[in-house]
């Protein structure tokens, strides 16, 4: 896994209301769009010439699929505050305070007891 | 010479100022007995007459970043802006400025360089809720210049308990050569075991009460030696994937110094962790001694160390012998 270059995509989006909105509507066309205008940009002049998803971070990030991200070693903190950007309203105004966070703890359930998987790189 | 008036080590939970700034009919029920324990807390350092804070604390990953993560970090700068865009979002904290002290940035840089501590430096350094949660529940009027030192808690490879609580030790002689007459207090936080983005995270209690009984008592009676035998990166990961911010208490136990047991003690379960609130007065006055008892009063906090063998913890070990009795059939 790409680990730094998921977790950029987490933490760049997740610093931007307009990205978060982005995503939220968007997820596929986002992840096409932040790597021709974030992805790779080190500056305004220089870029990376190596740094790319894999087929399946890409699909991931694509279809809001936390679980899989942290499967992979993508950060957990990144991971958590920007799906709570996306979905803890809805859930919240749909089942009370705090149900995206139980919802998301509910659905990584399968981990509960074992080593998680490293966020090292 | 500067005197150092107090050293105090907290959780942060930045769900606080939200949870207390409601409407009434829309506070969480926890939210009377949290502020009152809270405003207590305060008081303790009220009593400590500070003039200039260093402020321990961890960016999560709202400035600083994977294409350069230091392990430990100074602000230097004469003013410092505070609260991101996704924790106004989150949390509902509030944007701050606060005034910064070069003069102690400064002196504390080249000091810690001289004692083998290679801080990296900012002069554009943004406070995040590591910073601000503290202001906010202990010096709400954000008056007073602070200097800020970040540690590296959430990136792997991270630094040694035993590093954290060395850095504590080196901070403490820098204060205390500090060429002022300044008074200066200590403000460090961090958790005890807490998950976050993990299975566990949420739940009815902390990730690991028994862990958050074992740490209070460690701090609390300054046995250093105990957190240094026992407390790992592997053991804390065990304790809730986010419990790693334990060794910012450690550092302020540094600074507090071996041995040297707690003058304000007190902590609440919150249900997915635990909040805990302790201060210690490295040169007492009777005034904050007698200040101390009055928070405790109000609060039901101690004026000394809590232990591990205290009954509030009786609940956690029936809880772990029936999931370890489970296991076993």
């Amino acid at each position: 896994m790409s680990k730094y270059y998921v977790n950029k995509f987490l933490f760049t989006i997740d610093r931007d209301p307009e990205w978060v909105a982005s995503y939220k509507e968007d997820p596929r066309g986002t992840v096409d769009r932040w790597e021709k205008q974030i992805g790779r940009w080190l500056n305004v002049t220089e870029q990376t010439s190596w740094l790319e998803f894999t087929p399946e971070e890409r699909e991931a990030l694509s279809t809001h699929d936390y679980v899989s991200l942290f499967e992979n070693g993508a950060h957990f903190f990144l991971n958590l505050t920007l799906f709570i950007a996306l979905f803890d309203e809805e859930y919240a105004a749909a089942h009370g305070p705090l149900a995206f966070q139980t919802e998301m703890a509910r659905q990584l359930g399968h981990w509960t007891g074992r080593d998680y998987p490293s966020v090292a790189m | 010479m500067a005197e150092l008036t107090a050293v105090l080590a907290s959780t942060h939970h930045p769900f606080y100022y939200k949870a207390t700034t409601s409407p009434e009919d829309q506070r969480p029920p926890y939210a009377a007995d949290w502020q009152r324990k809270v405003e207590a807390y305060r008081a303790t350092l009220t009593a400590a007459e500070p003039d200039i804070l260093v402020m321990v604390g961890a960016d999560h990953f709202h400035q600083l970043w994977l294409d350069n993560y230091p392990q430990f970090l100074i602000g230097k700068q004469e003013r410092y802006d505070a609260t991101f865009y996704n924790e106004e979002r989150e949390f509902g904290i509030p944007k701050y400025t606060l005034a910064g002290d070069i003069e102690l940035s400064r002196h504390m840089h080249e000091e810690l360089l001289g004692k083998d501590f290679d801080l990296s430096v900012s002069h554009e350094l943004k406070i995040d809720h590591s910073i601000i949660c503290p202001i906010i529940t202990v010096r709400p009027e954000a008056d007073l210049p602070i200097v800020p030192i970040y540690t590296n808690i959430f990136v792997p490879p991270l630094p040694s308990p035993r590093r954290f609580y060395a850095l504590g030790r080196a901070i403490r002689e820098v204060i205390d050569s500090f060429p002022s007459d300044k008074k200066v207090a200590a403000i460090g936080t961090g958790h005890l075991s807490l998950e976050l983005g993990g299975p566990r995270q949420f739940g009815e209690h902390g990730p690991d009460p028994l862990f958050d009984a074992d740490a209070i008592e460690w701090l609390s009676t300054g046995n250093v030696d105990a957190i240094l035998d026992n407390v790992t990166h592997e053991s804390m990961a065990g304790a809730g994937n986010a419990t790693h911010g334990f060794m910012d208490l450690l550092l302020m136990m540094g600074i507090a110094g071996p041995g040297v047991q707690a003058d304000y003690v007190d902590h609440l379960d919150l249900f997915h962790t635990r909040e805990m609130y302790m201060t210690w007065y490295p040169n007492k006055t009777q005034d904050q001694l007698e200040a101390a008892a009055r928070a405790a009063k109000t609060a039901q906090a101690s004026i000394g160390p809590i232990y591990a063998s205290d009954p509030t913890w009786d609940q956690f070990r029936g809880e772990r012998a029936a999931t370890a009795g489970a296991a076993e059939a």
